[in-house]
């Protein structure tokens, strides 16, 4: 079940786009959220095509890889495009047999928004299969940096983030290692009726959790032991470095929001 | 045992108690540890030496008595400045690896100081040349054995050039392979930096290669000497839960059977070579 | 009972790009009543075998006879449960388990999944808490508030008391002091005796396999590369070297002092006690020299 599910994951490769600085990544998918709205014509969805073609070509992610990852949301899109297709009345009648009727407005509405929902789960996705978790973290924590002034606590976010992505393999490691001592004695996970089942889950939790909580202990006491004691006076190991395609990236997107606006109607 | 350095860490009349237990888990423990030497403190579980580990480091405090590292007393204004002097390796591989990559946790002290990032870089790479892991710069820990992790941890200790560095049942987790590579690497730091070891452990083949031992029993200092003196001890160990390195046993049972081995070995070299002068003069 | 693995291969995420094999063809037989020690390196596959040995990972190949029942590579088992409850497994660290209010509750978690009356499994935890040298007393504390040492005891007794035919135990001293370490493997071994079900022993400790073990299975890149009774793994210390394998304190001393003085002692020894007495009985005899 996880295999299929490419939503943040990461692929590594060495592309132009994989190279880029998270930053410049965070701030054109951020953008792109808004520009895609000012899209409302077949000349203005033709340029934002162009873009998120070139950015995936860019990439080098396998289009499989993109396909895959819009089959769980293809019903969402599918049901978007009928529900414009049939409730939207405008334009000619292009079709009617009983109740249904197409008009040529619900159709190019259907194609327009469903379009739109594609590109943004590909360019999503894009960020995240180029980008590791990791250096995603760093270019939250520098682009929220300026947040701190209102008291945010940027940089223990951060922190709480990548020892969450650090422990992730481990946990399910753990897991592993608990449901099996508990299927030793008898547990059974994987068959029986759904009550039985839905008790199982109580050994495997527990142990779970007292472990949790014992490593969190540790790995407080070990982070003292080294030095950590808050964001104050800390340098960077990790450097984010923002070079000349970073900012053609940026005025990539802002070139297409322009474009957008002008050939607007 | 080589000639005796300077008191770097001094310890006077330590006591420390945890919320709710009746009995002191350290008490009144006074001892001195020099420059340069490998002291191992040795006690079965529950006899007090890993608090101790802890009141070295300043992650707890003791109730009275103090602790004293290069003559300044550990306390809780001093307590980062001493962090910096005395590095610790813990127990569980895992619950120390902070990065997400082998480099990313070795500098994650270096950031907690504050070093600036080109001399970071320097200083990382040559703390995992150290231990032997720069090839690994770039793995995420769960590639890892609990031998390399552990390597990483003494890494991300050495970055930090400490003078005297705890290791806390660092090998009680790992296979013999990771064992070896652990104090191997330990050894060699000493060699080449002259750092100070403290290895807080119950197992006595990692003992035996110290300079000096202490045992613990019951939260206080029990007996203190060279690992010969203290295996020499013999039952008395047994009865503290303890063991004794096998040559020892060999050559105890080895005089019971009447060999007049010239003493009690701690290597079997030692003991190989004093059975063959034996028999050369018979 | 007897475990009898046939040909027995198993691979990591088949039809993956991750495709690991961590057995090939693994043949062992295990008769009624054995104390059988697993050694090698670690990833040379011994857990794997391991979890074979109740059904927790099935064969990708091969089959695996437990008793009656038969594990066979691609037929789903229906009853695996009646395996588990034969076959007991102490996994490493075993305390990692538990998870009940008090350690009665924990210790009757097991066999009460296997069909035992709550009063049967009562019983059965009072029996096997003082089998591990506790007192009944700890009965009605919390496992999370016990020591180390009693959350191991106390997670063994939760397997005995499920009254496995086959014990398979998993590094169960690792992380214990000495005397710990002890106590533990000498309460496995008069189990073993005392009720003549067959052991399964994994470790990396030579000196417990020879100390136990009337064979001793010796693993190597996923396969079995050598068995036999402890004196003749333990006199081939030249191969076990190449696997990175040791050899217990005895032979290692008795080889060092053959190699210097060019004598050979008549039986590989495996005890203190019996190197001390052929060093003895050579050196009066006076062939040492």
């Amino acid at each position: 079940m996880m295999d299929k599910l490419i939503f943040g994951r990461y692929v590594p490769a060495d592309s132009a786009i994989h190279k880029m600085d998270p930053r410049s990544k965070l701030i054109m998918v951020f953008l792109f959220v808004f520009v895609i709205f000012l899209a409302n014509n077949v000349v203005s969805y033709a340029l934002v095509a162009v873009f998120t073609l070139a950015i995936v070509k860019l990439s080098k992610v396998p289009a499989r890889f993109l396909i895959n990852g819009l089959k769980p949301v293809l019903i969402l899109i599918l049901f978007t495009f009928l529900l414009h297709l049939f409730f939207t009345k405008e334009g000619e009648l292009l079709y009617k047999w009983n109740v249904i009727e197409i008009y040529s407005g619900g159709l190019r509405q259907g194609i327009f928004i469903s379009l739109r929902f594609a590109f943004l789960i590909v360019i999503t996705s894009i960020l995240t299969l180029t980008t590791t978790p990791i250096s995603l973290t760093d270019g939250l924590e520098t682009l929220f940096n300026p947040l701190k002034k209102w008291k945010l606590p940027v940089h223990e976010l951060a922190l709480m983030m990548s020892i969450s992505l650090r422990f992730i393999p481990t946990l399910l490691e753990e897991t592993d290692k608990i449901m099996k001592a508990q299927a030793a004695r008898g547990t059974e996970f994987s068959s029986g009726p759904v009550t039985s089942r839905m008790k199982a889950v109580v050994p495997l939790l527990i142990p779970l959790f007292v472990s949790s909580f014992k490593r969190a202990e540790e790995l407080a006491v070990a982070m003292e032991s080294r030095g950590y004691r808050g964001g104050e006076g800390r340098t960077k190991f990790r450097l984010l470095r923002w070079e000349r395609k970073d900012t053609y990236l940026v005025l990539a997107i802002c070139i297409l929001g322009i474009l957008l606006i002008v050939f607007r109607t | 045992m080589g000639e005796m350095g300077e008191t770097i860490v001094k310890l006077e009349q330590v006591v420390f108690k945890y919320d709710g237990q009746e009995r002191n888990a350290v008490d009144h423990v006074s001892f001195e540890i020099f420059e340069g030497e490998w002291l191992a403190i040795v006690g079965h579980n529950g006899s007090g030496k890993s608090t101790l580990a802890k009141l070295l480091n300043g992650l707890l405090f003791p109730e009275s008595g103090r602790i004293l590292v290069k003559e300044k007393e550990l306390t809780e204004e001093t307590v980062w400045d001493v962090r910096r002097q005395i590095g610790m390796v813990f127990q569980n591989p895992d619950n120390q690896f902070v990065g997400t990559t082998v480099q990313d946790d070795v500098a994650f002290g270096l950031e907690n100081a504050g070093i600036p990032r080109e001399e970071m870089i320097t200083r990382v790479g040559d703390a995992l040349h150290k231990v032997n892991m720069d090839q690994f710069l770039n793995q995420e820990p769960h590639h890892l054995s609990g031998g390399q992790k552990q390597r990483v941890a003494i890494a991300g200790v050495v970055a930090l050039s400490p003078s005297v560095i705890i290791l806390d049942e660092s090998t009680s987790m790992l296979d013999p392979k990771g064992r070896e590579e652990v104090l191997e690497t330990v050894r060699m730091l000493m060699e080449e930096r002259g750092v100070t070891v403290i290895s807080i452990t119950h197992d006595l083949e990692e003992a035996a290669r110290a300079d000096r031992m202490i045992v613990m029993n019951q939260g206080s200092v029990y007996k203190e000497g060279t690992p010969k003196d203290i295996f020499l001890l013999e039952e008395e160990l047994i009865s503290l839960g303890l063991d004794i390195p096998f040559p020892v046993k060999l050559s105890s049972s080895l005089r019971e059977q009447g060999i007049e081995l010239s003493q009690i070995h701690l290597t079997d070299e030692e003991l190989v070579n004093d059975l063959c002068e034996l028999i050369s003069k018979m | 009972m007897r475990i009898n693995l046939q040909n027995v291969e198993h691979k990591y995420q088949v039809n993956t790009p991750f495709e690991r094999a961590a057995l090939t063809d693994v043949t062992i037989d295990i008769p009624s009543g054995t104390y059988l020690a697993v050694i090698g390196h670690t990833g040379s596959g011994k857990s794997t075998l391991l979890q074979h040995l109740n059904g927790l990972l099935q064969p990708t190949k091969g089959y695996i006879q437990v008793g009656e029942q038969r594990i066979t590579a691609g037929k789903k088992e229906k009853n695996l449960k009646a395996i588990r409850k034969r076959v007991g497994i102490v996994f490493q660290f075993p305390e990692h388990q538990l998870f009940e209010e008090t350690v009665l509750k924990d210790i009757c978690f097991g066999p009460m999944n296997f069909g035992v009356s709550e009063e049967e499994a009562i019983r059965l935890a009072k029996e096997s808490i003082t089998k591990v040298g506790l007192g009944e007393e700890i009965l009605e504390k919390s496992p999370f508030d016990l020591s180390g040492g009693q959350m191991r005891r106390v997670a063994i007794a939760g397997v005995l008391a499920m009254q496995p035919e086959v014990l398979v135990l998993d590094e169960p001293t690792a992380g214990l002091d000495p005397r710990g370490r002890k106590e533990i493997m000498d309460l496995f071994y008069s189990i073993h005796k005392d009720s003549g079900i067959s052991t399964i022993l994994v470790t990396h400790s030579m000196e417990d396999a020879a100390r136990y073990a009337d064979e001793i299975v010796v693993m190597h890149k996923g396969s079995v590369f050598e068995r036999g009774k402890p004196r003749d793994i333990f006199s081939r210390s030249a191969e076990l070297a190449e696997l990175g394998l040791d050899v217990p304190n005895t032979v290692k001393v008795q080889l060092m002092l053959e190699r210097s003085t060019g004598l050979k002692f008549g039986r590989i020894c495996l005890s203190l006690d019996e190197l001390t007495s052929e060093i003895a009985a050579s050196m009066k005899r006076g062939d040492l020299s």
